[in-house]
């Protein structure tokens, strides 16, 4: 009697679980029907001209350039956390880019979103998104980089009572307690390029730094340009103990490009005017204006 | 006359409800007809999305699965160990606190005091502030004597935080025992520990199983907020991932991996709850 309607039960309960089954099974069987890539980069320069003219590109709203960036934003790639500014490298490199694109200065629209709202499928509500993503192959199965607008060594930040302060060698770099931001190819450099098997990964540039505050971490890799900034400003304690070398594996790039969604057509233009600026020397300019440090930094061998 | 006097002093108890196998079989096909048509109702409604394949790409990718698989199990299996120590403690603690609030008399006040303060302060505030405090904020202090390491000090806060809702789990079952109870330990000749220690609580706690249980299967998840101070987690390491690749299938391992560690554990306070009520039908009757 009991066991009866225990077990009706338990078959009223499995039935549907069954039936989920079959259909997650069926379901999930090819994955690769929306890898197929849409548009190379090679295809860039092909474009004519007139079809970036301001009135026939496919923006989010009309007339208006839309640019997505983090909430917050760090210096040096923007200043005060304010991207309308123009100050900040990230932000000239922007209003660089708008003017180059026949967008006049008030025409460029700030929105605010996070990395997850960035890579996350579906409609944006903004053009592209440009806070310091490194393009990989990976990534670009699920979304399209932009020609690079920077290529920023990675050097590494140590507290002056760490292991990592005076390193000249990889060697010298694997005793130290290491940490850094997560989704940034600092992270795939310290575990693929230097072989640190237990990096703490936290959420922010912030949190490394509270982490390093603490005590609970006494190095990190960051760009070159936020270690000056971080030396500077954030931790009095620390010393920039070398530049890395650049790594040949695109899964640990240096590169910083703009982020669309995939098959974005509105890339191809963004890209033409790239390049038109860094032909002309504006981005190494800008570079120069913003991102240079003060001092010799040694550099860290194999 | 002796038909009479049977169903008198013990009534026969009444027949056991036998559902007929019509009646049985019926439901469970109706549940499977209905589950099969709403499945395939939302099925084909998911599929005509177009952005379906992009979703299934970034989400449901067997391959990327496969890839993230040994990395989110590694940082499981420090879950489940930061899991069973804590819960550890805080079984322990919460047990303290709770006996701290329910003592009388005038000389332990300061000891109620301490009890109603603590967990009023530290249910309120949100787990996750406290795991920032603790796993940022302490450790700078260098308190000599003490572990400066980021498990610690999470491991730590979570205790601290679910102590305080554990406290109140043990004293809603200790509430809960009839004050007839506590009349019969005290004519015993029990005093207050005695009492406590073997008339209340072996009650209370059974009482509270089920909810002490419940405790345990979001304490599971909520070791995962120790990721925000750099514990690699599953969790986190599903992040690292997913940050990396851009694809989040390997949130649904880290899903199935938590899953496989509570449903169990549900099934095993629902198995428990339904014994334990049967037990207790059984003793009244």
């Amino acid at each position: 009697m009991r066991s009866t309607s225990t077990c009706t039960r338990s078959i009223r309960l499995i039935a549907p679980a069954i039936a989920l089954a079959l259909v997650a099974a069926s379901c999930g069987s090819d994955d690769d029907a929306a890898s197929s890539d849409s548009a190379a980069p090679a295809d860039t320069g092909a474009t004519a001209a007139d079809d970036c003219a301001v009135e026939s590109l496919p923006l989010f709203a009309a007339g208006k350039l839309t640019i997505a960036t983090g909430e917050p934003v760090f210096p040096p790639w923007m200043l005060d956390d304010d991207p309308t500014s123009g100050e900040g490298f990230e932000s000239a490199v922007a209003y660089a880019l708008a003017d180059e694109m026949g967008f006049a200065a008030e025409d460029v629209e700030w929105v605010r979103t996070d990395f997850d709202v960035a890579i996350a499928p579906g409609d944006k509500d903004y053009d592209f998104n440009m806070q310091q993503y490194s393009p990989t192959e990976e990534r670009d199965q699920v979304v399209d980089f932009s020609t690079p607008y920077y290529n920023a060594s990675k050097s590494v930040l140590a507290l002056n009572s760490s292991a990592a302060a005076t390193a000249t060698t990889f060697a010298d770099l694997q005793a130290a307690s290491w940490g850094a931001t997560i989704g940034t190819t600092d992270l795939d450099y310290l575990e693929n390029e230097i072989g640190i098997s237990d990096v703490a990964v936290f959420d922010t540039q912030s949190d490394v730094v509270a982490a390093m505050l603490a005590g609970q971490i006494d190095a990190t890799v960051v760009a070159l340009p936020s270690a000056f900034f971080l030396n500077a400003v954030e931790l009095e304690d620390s010393v920039i103990a070398g530049v890395l070398p650049g790594a040949g594996d695109s899964a640990t790039s240096d590169a910083m490009s703009l982020l669309f969604t995939d098959g974005n057509e509105l890339r191809t233009c963004v890209d033409v005017a790239l390049n038109a600026l860094r032909d002309a020397g504006s981005l190494d300019a800008i570079a120069v204006e913003w991102l240079q440090g003060d001092g010799e930094i040694p550099n860290i061998t194999k | 006359m002796t038909a009479t006097d049977n169903t008198e002093t013990s009534p026969a108890p009444p027949a056991p409800f036998r559902p007929s196998r019509r009646e049985r079989v019926i439901p469970v096909l109706l549940s499977a007809l209905s589950t099969i048509v709403v499945v395939t109702a939302v099925v084909f409604w998911v599929g005509s999305s177009a952005q379906w394949p992009r979703v299934q790409q970034q989400f449901f990718s067997w391959t990327a699965m496969k890839d993230a698989f040994p990395d989110v199990l590694s940082g499981f299996w420090l879950n489940m160990r930061v899991w069973v120590v804590a819960m550890v403690l805080i079984l322990l603690f919460a047990l303290v606190l709770a006996v701290m609030r329910s003592l009388t008399g005038p000389l332990f006040a300061p000891l109620r005091f301490f009890a109603v303060l603590y967990i009023d302060l530290f249910r309120g505030v949100p787990a996750l502030l406290l795991v920032i405090l603790f796993g940022f904020g302490v450790p700078a202090l260098q308190l000599p004597g003490l572990p400066n390491g980021a498990l610690f000090w999470g491991t730590i806060a979570l205790v601290t935080g679910y102590s305080a809702y554990t406290a109140e789990v043990y004293r809603a079952g200790m509430v809960s025992v009839h004050d007839g109870q506590r009349a019969a330990a005290k004519a015993l000749g029990l005093n207050q520990g005695q009492t406590l220690r073997f008339a209340v609580l072996p009650q209370a706690i059974r009482n509270v199983l089920p909810a002490l249980l419940n405790g345990a299967v979001s304490l599971q998840k909520d070791v995962a907020l120790l990721s925000v101070i750099g514990i690699r987690d599953s969790v986190r390491e599903a992040q690292v991932i997913k940050d990396r690749t851009f694809n989040y299938s390997s949130f649904i391992v880290a899903a199935v991996l938590f899953l496989i560690a509570s449903v169990p554990l549900a099934r095993y306070t629902d198995w428990y709850s339904r014994r334990d009520a049967e037990r207790r039908l059984q003793r009244t009757s």
